[in-house]
């Protein structure tokens, strides 16, 4: 098999990502949960990476960039509201946490 | 100086009253809420001496485009000539003496800083009504007077019969601005523009006179002019406009609202003259509304709804005047009337004020020893609403209407003997109230004596009422002519046809002595009470007049069984129309939607992203579809 760079950057991204939105899906613990929201973000990211290197432009790579500042504010977030959680709840499932129901 | 600081600076005042009466005191209310009239009467003033200095040339100011569509423009125009300017002047000081009385006579309400808001903003709304330069300013300003006299009327609002006179008086108004609405579309329509001036100009190239087009227009405006000037047949909500507090009815009465008509038939006095037909109409409501309501006037009970129905009766005699062609005449009647009404009204104030709120005329009596100084300013005023001769103001200006109400191109001798009988029925109920009021036995005891701040505006009132005649003098007493001069710029002359000296003195003293005799039937009938005249009265026959002229001719009756009861029938009928259950139904509809919605809220976090997930992916499907077909 022969791919070219590009094709296989994004395809390898395409699985990242899937896997991730599988995982995210079949989980019920809240910290595999966001595990799996980091993984597909790194896997847009390495969309953004591939795709820069295609084009022979920085802007994917500073777009890497923000991500993962954006990936590091949101797991602080997410892990106080995971702390917050236990502490609620005593748990860890997160389909425990379903008291905002319509 | 600019114009528009006129209306701006009571505007302002209303805001700064409306949003912060929490945080400033009742001094502060006082200073902002009679100060800036004060202000507005000052840039008032030197703008109306800019334009007696050059020449009477128009201070117009633009402001502001305020619609730009298509060819048509609305512009915030303000415009002060020769005719605006006698207004603004009547509006800024007489409303500033009545704010000076408000303070005394509102000085005990909760509700101090909302009663200076409302007054506020209807002086602000009748400045930009007659400051306007185009009818579409002029009719923001007419519905901003409706509005606030809507808010004033009903200012007491915990009593419903307060809250009831103040939506008739905006929907009665608000059929006469249905029809001045209609007469805005049709001269856009014909003119193509909203603009007075090029509306005047352009109207005698368009339309001959008496054309059916002028004719309806003019007339269309005349109704609006009725509805707010509260004319036959739409006069029914002045009188019941008196559950406000009294300083709203003297400013309603006396320097805004009711004017307005008499304003906007004077400011398109051009197209009234192009149509013949719808002047004469106006000469003739003129005349039967002051007759109608001075017989009102003379059985009422209550000393405000006398006033009331005079007011409506002064305002026949404006109409009059105009229909006559006699424009500054009207005018001259307006300024000398917005002063002795003014006065009358914040006199009588001041005396339901003494007697705790008591309104009854024979619950009064005997008050001229105990009310010394609103005995004499309350005479004052009578004697001016009477048109006492040579001596008051509102000899001079209501005998130059009666005058030339047979002299005037437009004038009849038929509508010469109403204004006679209207100048009899004026002295005879002014007087009775008069009478009524301040001798006989003291029947209440006095509560309290006015303040200075009640008092002091009444002097005043009470001098200009008197020499506010003097400026215009008949050609058979003097031959002065300032207000007519005045005024020659914006309102042509008027034409007399019977020019003849003894003709006038014949009309001037047959006037000057049914007012004195009106005021000797009062004081026969109140006071000396013979028995003639006592029998004659209360036949029964007069009983049954009695008795409607006391409900205002029942018109309200009669408004009853044609209009209000068909509506309420038919809406009653109507109640579960079909156009209704079609919206019942849009909105069934989307509660059995807001239901399957809510099921689908479960509060499980990956039930949530499934859906986001089958979201993308169908949109992503989508558009892969499109760029692959």
């Amino acid at each position: 098999m022969n791919l070219h760079p590009t094709t296989a950057g994004l395809l390898l991204s395409g699985v990242l990502f899937v896997l991730g939105l599988i995982s995210i899906l079949v989980r019920r613990n809240i910290i595999f949960m966001l595990l799996s929201v980091e993984i597909m973000l790194n896997a847009a990211g390495l969309a953004f990476v591939v795709a820069s290197a295609h084009w022979g432009t920085a802007d994917g790579q500073v777009m890497f960039m923000f991500i993962l500042a954006m990936a590091a504010a949101e797991v602080s977030v997410g892990l106080a509201l995971i702390l917050q959680l236990y502490h609620q709840l005593k748990t860890l499932d997160s389909d425990e946490a379903n008291k905002m129901n319509g | 100086m600019f114009p528009a600081l006129i209306p701006a600076i009571p505007f302002l005042s209303a805001c700064i009253l409306m949003l912060c009466w929490r945080r400033i005191g009742r001094t502060a209310v006082t200073v902002v809420g009679c100060g800036s009239i004060a202000l507005s009467a000052l840039v008032a003033l030197v703008i109306v001496g800019q334009l007696a200095a050059n020449g009477q040339q128009p201070v117009v100011q633009h402001v502001w485009n305020w619609l730009q569509a298509g060819g048509f423009t609305a512009g915030i125009d303000l415009r002060i000539d020769a005719l605006s300017a006698m207004f603004v002047l009547v509006i800024t000081l007489v409303g500033f003496l009545i704010h000076v009385y408000a303070t005394g006579y509102m000085a005990d309400d909760p509700d101090y800083s909302r009663f200076f808001a409302c007054m506020n903003l209807f002086v602000g709304a009748m400045l930009v009504l007659v400051m306007a330069d185009n009818l579409l300013l002029l009719y923001f300003g007419w519905e901003g007077v409706g509005l606030c006299s809507y808010l004033l009327i009903g200012f007491w609002y915990k009593d419903p019969a307060n809250n009831y006179a103040a939506r008739k008086a905006f929907i009665v108004t608000r059929v006469g601005d249905t029809a001045m609405a209609i007469a805005l579309f049709l001269l856009f329509q014909y003119t193509g523009t909203l603009e007075i001036p090029g509306i005047l100009s352009s109207a005698a190239q368009q339309w001959t006179t008496g054309s059916p087009m002028v004719t309806l227009i003019a007339c269309l405006l005349l109704g609006g002019a009725v509805g707010k000037s509260a004319q036959l047949p739409l006069q029914t909500w002045l009188p019941d406009a008196m559950a406000g507090p009294t300083p709203v009815s003297a400013l309603i009465h006396a320097a805004t609202m009711v004017t307005a008509g008499v304003y906007l038939l004077a400011r398109t006095h051009t197209l009234f003259e192009l149509a013949p037909d719808a002047q004469a109409a106006t000469a003739i409501i003129g005349a039967v509304t002051l007759v109608l309501a001075g017989f009102s006037a003379l059985v009422q009970t209550d000393i405000k709804r006398v006033l009331a129905y005079s007011t409506v009766s002064q305002i026949g005699y404006m109409f009059l005047a105009l229909g006559c062609g006699a424009w500054s005449a009207a005018v001259f009647h307006f300024v000398t009337h917005a002063f002795f009404k003014a006065l009358l009204f914040m006199s009588a104030g001041a005396i339901i004020v003494a007697l705790h709120h008591e309104q009854d005329l024979f619950k009064m009596g005997g008050l001229k020893k105990q009310l010394k100084a609103v005995y004499w300013v309350f005479l004052i005023g009578a004697a001016s609403l009477a048109a006492i001769p040579f001596v008051t103001a509102g000899f001079y200006s209501k005998d130059q209407i009666i005058w030339l109400a047979w002299s005037a191109a437009g004038g009849h001798p038929a509508l010469w003997v109403a204004a006679l009988l209207g100048a009899l029925l004026t002295g005879m109920y002014t007087f009775r109230m008069f009478f009524l009021v301040f001798y006989g036995d003291a029947k209440t005891h006095v509560h309290h004596l006015p303040g200075k701040a009640m008092m002091i505006p009444l002097y005043i009132l009470a001098v200009l009422s008197v020499v506010a005649g003097f400026v215009e003098l008949p050609h058979t007493l003097g031959h002065l002519t300032l207000v007519t001069d005045w005024l020659l710029p914006v309102l042509p002359q008027v034409t007399v046809v019977q020019e003849s000296a003894a003709l006038e003195w014949l009309s001037q003293g047959i006037s000057a002595l049914l007012a004195l005799s009106g005021i000797g039937l009062a004081y026969t009938w109140v006071i000396r009470r013979p028995k003639g005249m006592s029998d004659f009265l209360e036949m029964p026959a007069l009983e049954w007049f009695r008795g409607h002229w006391a409900r205002g001719w029942d018109f309200d009756r009669l408004y009853d069984v044609l209009l209000v009861h068909p509506f309420v029938y038919l809406s009653r009928v109507n109640r579960k129309d079909l156009v209704d259950r079609l919206y019942t139904g849009i909105a069934r509809l989307m509660e059995v939607c807001h239901q399957l919605l809510a099921r689908t809220q479960s509060g499980i976090l990956r039930w949530y992203i499934l859906g986001v997930v089958l979201g993308a992916v169908a949109i992503l499907s989508v558009l892969i579809w499109r760029i692959y077909e």
